[in-house]
């Protein structure tokens, strides 16, 4: 047990590439936490897509002992949080879990939008927070600029950034010293009945459920029987630990202390992030604020690229279903695309990551049908629906008007981006909030349609920014507005994949972009094939493949003869990847490139 | 054992596998060499020739064919010894045909009466163009005046002599290919085989083309005028289509290729020829292998230059019923076509005869005219459900 003054708790907030690894790399390396042969880059960042892609998804820990200046030997543990929007309340629990945060900012880019996110995030949990400037040897570092920056856009005092290179280690020091004279010590009173948070938790092959906790009042120690307050299931703590990063046992965590536990839970499903953790017996009475089950924003089909692996994918998402209490699915059938799932996500990066892992750890190749927003269906018969397919779209007749998810987007681009930025915010329907200057920076916020920002909006900003905008928002509510169903229709049969909801007044280019698309991706027929996008029963673009004209082979004789009966074996086997829509064929390639997020 | 035998007749395949080139579009099995040892050569073939004469036994011979590479090079006297090999082998009907390939070159043209003295009754020239230009483009040796000089004289020495054009070449437009085919169908005797130039993969046009580097070939739309051209002008000649690309007065069809699209038995010697060869144990496909050098010595040192054959089934023959014989305008017949298991075929059959694409009659089924330049598409779908 560890006095409560000699703990400090703290994260690092920083937009993606601002170098948070890097800084947490080199905290446990100058305290010589972990041995020098066993570093290695992005150490806290577990999972391969994690490293690959430089973010992080998981919560981690890590507790360092440093001795001060002051002769005192403190533990500081820090919480690598989330960074991205889908994970936002993730994130809002682990900012919950310590006192302060370095707030990191690459001192040749400045603020982005996303360390702005994070940061709001820390100062509604009070933090206090330590402005860090990083790559500072850099020749195109502009430290007092980044601090003018840093104060006018968040509004705090950078005066005392503390400049660093994460990557040559200048600087590291001042800032293991600010972490303990700057933060405040973290509150809790050890005779109190145990209130600890649930601040992740993951599966682990050898142990199962392991959960990263954070002690607020009270003692836990190996053996007890805890009892999470939510789901109401209760637990033995087979093993208590801290993680340096690897996990030390230990006896007891008190008030301050970060750690995990292992208690024969099942599956990674049966916690909930920022559930409170108390004893069985004698149990705190108050549950702590600000708990919420995890909802998903965008959902999508999955479907196998080959019809014979759907078992598969079950097998997949089941597991790791149990391993992301934030993924939903269910069964789903498609006259397209055969058998597949119907799944929710918090957002699109979650989306591309479970994909990924899919793809990658289960070994399955995926169509993934456009992303579609949550629609609230208000019937005529005063029944609220919720639409997650935009194929479940029930009868307008008794359709009494929709409602959809905006959010408040807020982009930074340097000015000369914002002209094409404006514009592309005002075409995917959007409300321009507020405008501002930092430096040559615009910050600019936006009330957006979700589903205008699932389609293309992150490919399209930064192709018109080249690549120096960024971005992040956070939902604001449902709101009315003008939308419709959309469908595909191939000579005249509807293709259930690709319906669509859109909004009225964008239906007609999103038609146009499908059926111009369809018309390269389906192969001719031996009939011109009409292909339309239609709502309800308007066509509002048509494009028509012409009839095949010529393909007899010219030369065929004795020696072509088991050639061509090869090929026409080969032609009936791909048949099978084919998709029939009454008379006509579509190769399963159309639909994965038409349906491409990227369109 | 007659009656076991498919209907079409039986035919002998012999492969020259040389050239004096290799000509950008040819995707066949020839091979420039500089040396070719041609009584070590004819001692092969006729050694396939017994080998494989063994096995049939003594089928009556419709027609030879001396195919390749570049027949034409083959030394007169060593066709002489071959023929003389099969008269020996095989019984030989009255009205045997006995076609050679050649090159329209002066040089070969100089051996013209030696192969007729040889037996050779047929000759089948590959012309392919008749502007100079053109013929450069494709890779060809000879000029279009040495071409019409050496068809001249094949005319007086052979009394059925055909020509290869192709067409749809770079940068031909239907009005092109109007004149140049009347201008061939002035020299053309009986018949003609018009091709429409196809890119193949694995030959020097097929990698330019992936690189992008033959431009101006004509579209599909090019491609289907120039076809309609082609059927006019020749209708009209009396040189009307037999075969998708073939054209021929009544009774001057080339008698070996029809074996082919009627699915008969053919033997195949030489490199990589392939055969169909009915037995009581089935129909098989023969292959022999490609490379000349590996052929001739699996020949000399193990007694056969084939390939492990491959037992056709009765899917397989249905198959290769199908596809050969809806190439010929008279179609199949549908007992044969009921024989081969055909009644599976019904339902896309009748489909496709509803469409206008197929029509049956006479207890024949046939492609329609609209149907002929998509043959490839009617295939899969009366074969790949």
């Amino acid at each position: 047990m560890t006095d409560l003054s000699h703990i400090r708790n703290f994260s690092i907030v920083a937009h993606i590439d601002h170098g948070k690894s890097t800084l947490a790399d080199r905290l446990i390396q100058l305290t010589g936490t972990v041995a020098e042969r066993d570093m290695k880059a992005q150490l806290l960042d577990s999972m391969d897509i994690e490293r690959e892609r430089g973010i992080t998804i998981k919560a981690n820990s890590v507790r360092i002992e440093y001795p001060a200046k002051d002769g005192q030997t403190y533990i500081l543990n820090l919480i690598d949080t989330p960074g991205h929007v889908d994970f936002g309340y993730e994130v809002s629990r682990s900012m919950r879990a310590v006192e302060g945060s370095l707030l990191v900012v690459d001192a040749t880019q400045g603020v982005e939008a996303q360390t702005l996110a994070n940061v709001y995030q820390a100062i509604d949990a009070d933090h206090e927070i330590v402005p860090v400037l990083n790559k500072i040897d850099l020749p195109a570092a502009e430290p007092e600029r980044v601090k003018a920056q840093i104060e006018d856009v968040i509004g705090i005092d950078a005066s005392h950034a503390i400049p660093i290179s994460a990557k040559t280690g200048l600087g590291i020091p001042d800032v293991l010293e600010a972490i303990v004279t700057q933060l405040p010590p973290p509150k809790g009173d050890r005779d109190a009945p145990l209130k600890a948070m649930l601040v992740d938790s993951w599966y682990d092959s050898y142990l199962g459920v392991v959960v990263l906790i954070r002690v607020m009042d009270g003692v836990i120690r190996k053996g007890e029987r805890i009892k999470m307050m939510k789901t109401g299931a209760v637990y033995g703590i087979d093993k208590l630990a801290v993680l340096k990063p690897q996990m030390v046992d230990i006896a007891e965590l008190g008030p301050g202390e970060i750690g995990i536990f292992t208690g024969s839970i099942k599956q990674v499903r049966d916690t909930r992030v920022g559930d409170t953790i108390t004893h069985e017996k004698r149990g705190c009475a108050v549950a702590l604020p600000g708990f919420k089950p995890s909802i998903p924003v965008v959902f999508c089909g999955l479907f196998p690229v080959d019809a014979n692996e759907f078992e598969d994918l079950r097998d997949a998402i089941e597991k790791l279903a149990l391993n992301d209490a934030s993924f939903t699915y269910e069964m789903e059938t498609s006259a397209a695309l055969g058998f597949g799932f119907r799944c929710g996500f918090l957002g699109l990066l979650h989306l591309e990551v479970v994909r990924d892992r899919l793809e990658r750890e289960y070994d399955i190749d995926l169509i993934t049908t456009a992303p579609s927003v949550v629609y609230q269906i208000y019937m005529r018969d005063g029944t609220l629906r919720e639409l997650h397919n935009p194929a479940d779209m029930p009868d307008l007749t008794l359709v009494d008007h929709i409602e959809e998810p905006r959010i408040k987007a807020t982009i930074l681009v340097p000015d000369e981006y914002l002209g094409d930025v404006l514009k592309l915010c005002q075409d995917r329907r959007g409300i321009q909030e507020d405008l501002t200057y930092a430096g040559s920076r615009a910050m600019v916020v936006y009330d957006l349609p979700l589903n205008e920002v699932v389609f293309d909006f992150y490919d399209r900003l930064k192709s018109v920014t080249k690549g120096y905008a960024s971005f992040d928002y956070h939902l604001t509510g449902y709101r009315q507005d003008n939308l419709v169903k959309m469908q595909v229709l191939v000579n005249d049969e509807p293709v259930d994949a690709l319906s669509m909801m859109v909004h009225r007044d964008r239906a007609e280019s999103r038609g146009r972009q499908m059926v111009e698309k369809l018309k390269e991706l389906i192969p001719r027929h031996m009939f011109k094939i009409p292909i339309q996008a239609a709502i309800g029963g308007k066509v509002i673009a048509r494009e028509t493949l012409s009839a095949l004209r010529k393909d007899v082979t010219a030369k065929c004789y004795g020696g072509d003869a088991t050639r061509k009966r090869k090929l026409l074996d080969k032609q009936k086997a791909g048949k099978k990847k084919m998709r029939q829509f009454g008379k006509v064929e579509i190769p399963q390639e159309a639909f994965i490139n038409a349906l491409k997020m990227d369109s | 054992m007659g009656e076991n035998l498919p209907e079409g007749g039986f035919g002998l395949y012999l492969h020259w596998p040389f050239c004096q080139a290799k000509c950008p579009y040819c995707d066949f099995n020839s091979h420039v060499a500089a040396n070719i040892d041609q009584a070590r050569w004819l001692r092969a073939y006729e050694a396939e020739i017994d080998r494989i004469a063994a096995e049939t036994g003594p089928r009556l011979l419709r027609s030879i064919f001396f195919g390749g590479g570049t027949p034409s090079l083959m030394a007169p006297e060593t066709v002489a010894a071959i023929l003389d090999r099969v008269r020996l082998r095989w019984p030989m009907a009255n009205d045997i045909e006995i076609t050679l390939e050649a090159n329209p070159t002066s040089v070969e043209a100089g051996k013209f009466r030696a192969f007729q003295a040889a037996g050779v009754n047929r000759l089948s020239m590959g012309v392919q163009a008749l502007n100079d230009m053109d013929l450069r483009a494709l890779g060809r040796m000879h000029s279009a005046e040495e071409a019409v000089q050496a068809f001249d004289i094949a005319r007086e020495i052979f009394d059925r002599v055909s020509f290869d054009l192709i067409y749809a070449r770079q940068g031909q437009s239907a009005a092109d290919w109007r004149r140049e085919l009347q201008q061939a169908l002035e020299m053309a005797v009986d018949h003609l085989s018009l091709y429409q130039l196809t890119i193949e993969p694995e030959t020097v046009f097929g990698r330019r083309h992936a690189a992008g580097k033959l431009p101006n070939l004509p579209d599909e739309d090019a491609a289907i005028d120039m076809w309609e051209v082609t059927q006019e002008i020749c209708d009209a000649a009396g040189l009307r289509s037999y075969e998708v690309s073939n054209h021929a007065r009544q009774g001057a069809e080339s008698q070996h290729n029809l074996i082919y699209w009627r699915c008969g038995d053919y033997a195949g010697i030489g490199p990589g020829a392939h055969g169909r060869l009915t037995s009581s144990a089935g129909r098989a496909a023969t292959e022999a292998l490609r490379a000349p050098g590996a052929w001739l010595e699996a020949v000399e040192t193990q007694g056969s230059g084939e390939v492990p054959r491959e037992t056709l089934s009765r899917d397989d023959q249905l198959s290769e019923f199908l596809l050969m014989g809806l190439r010929l305008r008279e179609g199949v017949s549908l007992d044969r076509l009921t024989r081969l298991g055909g009644a599976r075929l019904n339902r896309p059959i009748s489909e496709l005869e509803a469409e206008g694409w197929l029509s049956q009659t006479e207890g024949r089924l046939a492609v329609t005219v609209t149907g002929r330049p998509v043959l490839e598409a009617i295939l899969r779908r009366l074969l790949t459900d």
